[in-house]
């Protein structure tokens, strides 16, 4: 009796403990980041940092401005979104309202398959065939561009963004839709003006979902976008991203020098975007679950 | 009446063609690899190491690397998204710190797998001195499918009826005895999907490795954990971007490779599931 | 009557807001089968409930006053020694998707009976107590949710009795069964009468007339009154169980 009370408080704490670790993670996550990031503003101002429109982290004096790779990841992700939010919920209103049953179950499986293909087979794919692609068909100069990128994202953002619109569009109450068709809508009208309305916070949630996915990917756009960290002027042109910048320099920048901590505060920049995004979508789709 | 079914007509045709623009990718993406690949497949290019700067030869390495850092993250995140999963189902008052956890697995869901590889490194790689290792990089990936895992787990857990503990607690068990034997059990199949599942996404992520244990060419398997190892999707960068006039059909028999791993995974998972509704008794 | 093994003492019990039950004083002797009838949400669940704490499961449950357990606070009693004293049978039969004989068997594992002759004993006594063992006995390894609803409510008391309780509580247990059903659940009551006290909460005055013989009339948390069954069915004291017994009401 005494033993088995003995062991289950032994696993309670293990179990109360675990929960702890995971806060604890994140609080680590972000401590480190922090820890080396601030370590370059000891040397190099945070308002160049900032606004600095030049990333030359091994000219001399090295200029570590994170502007060319805000706007080379804005880029990237504001033309992948561009194609996949209408693409997505279109599909997400047809997997979910129109398609027979058999259909929806084949469809989502395929959505699912789609999520689960490796970053770096696309950023394959983007190179061997996509980039070549479009350069011949567009007359660029390089097919390895943002454009490339763009379309590499928006497919990697599409399962997010289908599956959560979906869910939203689900929920939408049945007695909403029987209403509208009580007034003799169509099903067409009833989707327009009342199903896509009633699920637009779910909807919001998961576009932002979806590009906090892109923001975040390194894969693909380090192989595709050809990595050239200027101030972008147009989507057809190469650029860089702030997650491709850390994965292609850590490789070189020496431990405890000026770029790996600029590297790390990359990674902060990067990690504060993801959260509020992240954070954002959350309380958006708690809300639409009311 | 008649013109609203004409504009009915062609919304449903667009979202029907928007679909098929999501599914046509996919096909056209896999059946390329495919017909590229098919020709360069063999027992060779499975089993053998990779040779003369990795233009020729196998990559053997490369995928017992990869099922070593699968195995090892799923020994450490298993236990511990179990573990989250039960105190937040079955233990958790709803306070701050409940919330506080909750908060947590949506922010770890959402950092980037390179933010991953550049906390691996400073944790565990650097600070704690584990070197660029296996050890390092199961740990790093594991943080990552720890979200995952905790949420597939939840829901598990959330399926099981709420009679099946009352009956066992008014028989007298304890709380523990009650997950352990009337709660788990009945989780399992839900738990075990959701881990595949994310191993599946593991195996094909590239980023978190990067620093953390993926090597550039070490044409021998590791011999302990704190060796560093190749890994299929690291592989598939390196060759594809790296290595000057590499032959393309060894890239595209990579990517096979990768893509059939990650595939047969998933078809694991799909055939859990069936099983699991076919057994489902409640 | 005998010894008394269950008292509350003002006993008020409260969800959220509501306030469920209103100061119950009830004394319940040894190896009686008391009934406890009402209509519905008069709390006659909730006070059954509150016997072996079970209502605890519930988070916003706050209970006032004291319940004694053979002469000690149930508040210093071990949850876990408490509901293997305090059985309870609840309204459908909830059986775990496993096999009729580990049905049976999980309570004495749960409490570290491990012997597979043991176990084999006490399952068999316990099926047999509950009128089951000679339907069953033949496929004790089969899934216990192939049972009929009936034999699934005598599989729940006969699990109930392997970890050898002292008292039985009984929610509506025959609420969804057929009268063949409910006819032997009643039998099996009786059969146990001599060495367990049983409480029977139930909507249906009828088996309370028949299956029990002291019985308590509750009515919007209160306790109206409390008397022998053939009282309370003939010449009760209060109007509204007079009402209630003759179908007035509820």
């Amino acid at each position: 009796m005494c033993i088995r009370e003995i062991k289950e408080s032994v696993i309670e704490f293990f179990i109360k403990i675990s929960g702890f670790i995971i806060i604890l993670f994140v609080f680590l996550i972000f401590l480190f980041l922090l820890n080396d990031a601030v370590l370059l503003f000891k040397d190099f101002p945070l308002k160049e940092f900032i606004f600095g429109k030049r990333w030359l982290p091994i000219s001399n004096p090295p200029h570590f401005g994170i502007v060319p790779l805000l706007l080379g990841s804005l880029y990237v992700t504001f033309f992948a979104t561009i194609i996949c939010v209408p693409v997505g919920i279109a599909s997400a209103l047809f997997i979910a309202e129109i398609a027979p049953k058999f259909l929806r179950n084949i469809l989502k499986s395929f959505i699912e398959i789609l999520a689960s293909i490796p970053s770096v087979v696309l950023g394959f794919v983007g190179i061997v065939w996509l980039g070549p692609f479009l350069k011949d068909t567009l007359k660029l100069n390089t097919g390895m561009c943002g454009l490339t990128g763009s379309f590499l994202l928006a497919l990697m953002a599409l399962p997010t963004i289908i599956s959560i619109s979906e869910d939203a569009i689900i929920s939408v109450p049945k007695s909403f839709k029987e209403a509208a068709f009580g007034l003799g809508a169509t099903r067409w009208q009833t989707l327009w003006r009342v199903v896509l309305p009633s699920a637009s916070s779910g909807i919001i949630a998961a576009i932002m979902l979806g590009i906090g996915r892109v923001i975040g990917e390194t894969m693909v756009v380090m192989m595709v976008t050809g990595n050239a960290p200027l101030v972008p002027k147009s989507i057809l042109q190469p650029l860089r991203t702030l997650t491709a910048t850390i994965a292609g320099e850590m490789g070189e920048a020496i431990s405890g020098s000026e770029h790996y901590f600029a590297l790390f505060a990359v990674g902060l920049v990067l990690f504060i975007i993801t959260f509020i995004i992240n954070f954002l979508s959350v309380i958006l789709l708690s809300r639409s679950k009311k | 009446m008649n013109l609203a079914r004409i504009r009915e007509r062609i919304a449903f045709t667009i979202l029907g063609l928007s679909t098929l623009f999501v599914i046509l990718p996919i096909f056209a993406i896999v059946f390329y690899i495919v017909k590229n690949a098919i020709g360069a497949i063999s027992w060779n290019f499975i089993l053998d190491i990779p040779r003369h700067g990795m233009r020729e030869g196998g990559i053997y390495p490369a995928i017992v690397g990869t099922i070593c850092l699968v195995l090892g993250t799923i020994l450490f995140s298993l236990p511990l998204g179990i573990m989250s999963a039960i105190y937040l189902v079955e233990y958790a008052n709803d306070n701050f710190f409940t919330k506080l956890v909750k908060v947590s697995i949506v922010n770890l869901s959402g950092i980037p797998s390179i933010v991953y590889g550049l906390f691996g490194m400073a944790l565990f790689v650097i600070f704690l001195k584990l070197g660029t290792s296996i050890l390092s990089g199961c740990l790093t990936l594991s943080i990552m499918s720890l979200p995952l895992i905790i949420t597939a787990t939840k829901e598990a857990l959330e399926a099981v009826p709420f009679s099946f503990r009352e009956i066992s607690l008014s028989l007298g068990a304890t709380k523990w005895q009650t997950i352990r034997y009337c709660v788990l059990p009945y989780a399992l199949p839900g738990i075990l999907t959701g881990t595949v599942l994310s191993l599946s996404r593991a195996a094909g992520e590239t980023a978190p490795i990067l620093f953390t244990v993926a090597a550039f060419y070490l044409p021998r398997l590791p011999r302990s954990i704190f060796d560093q190892v190749m890994a299929l999707p690291y592989h598939l960068y390196v060759i594809s971007t790296q290595i000057p006039n590499m032959p393309l059909r060894l890239s595209f028999a990579t990517a096979f490779v990768l893509i059939v791993l990650v595939f047969l995974m998933n078809l694991v998972n799909v055939i859990l599931r069936i099983q699991f509704r076919k057994k489902k008794q409640w | 009557m005998s010894e008394v093994i269950i008292k509350t003492v003002n006993l008020n019990v409260h969800f959220g807001k509501q306030h469920i039950l209103k100061n119950i004083n009830l004394e319940i002797y040894k190896n009686e089968i008391l009934g406890i009838i009402g209509p519905a949400n008069s709390g006659k669940t909730t006070f059954l409930r509150a016997l072996n704490r079970l209502n605890y499961l519930f988070k916003d449950y706050y209970q006032e006053g004291e319940i004694f357990f053979a002469q000690k606070n149930i508040k210093d009693i071990n949850d876990n020694l408490l509901r293997k004293k305090i059985g309870i049978i609840f309204a459908l039969p909830q059986v775990l998707p496993i096999t009729i004989y580990e049905n049976v068997a999980y309570g004495p594992k749960i409490h570290g009976i491990k012997d597979k002759d043991t176990l084999d004993s006490i399952v068999e006594k316990a099926l047999r107590k509950a009128y089951l063992w000679e339907e069953v006995k033949d496929r004790l390894h089969t899934l216990a949710t192939k049972l009929s609803g009936g034999q699934q409510q005598r599989l729940c008391i006969a699990r109930t009795l392997a970890v050898e309780p002292e008292v039985i509580l009984y929610d509506e247990p025959c609420s969804g069964l057929d009268p063949i059903s409910t006819q032997k659940i009643e039998e099996a009551m009786r059969e146990l009468k001599n060495n367990y006290t049983q409480i029977l909460v139930t909507n249906n005055t009828k088996q309370a007339a028949r299956a029990t013989e002291r019985c308590a009339f509750m009515l919007m948390g209160e306790l109206v009154e409390i008397d022998r069954t053939a009282i309370i069915f003939t010449s009760p004291k209060d109007k509204r169980t007079d009402e209630y017994v003759r179908g007035v009401f509820g």
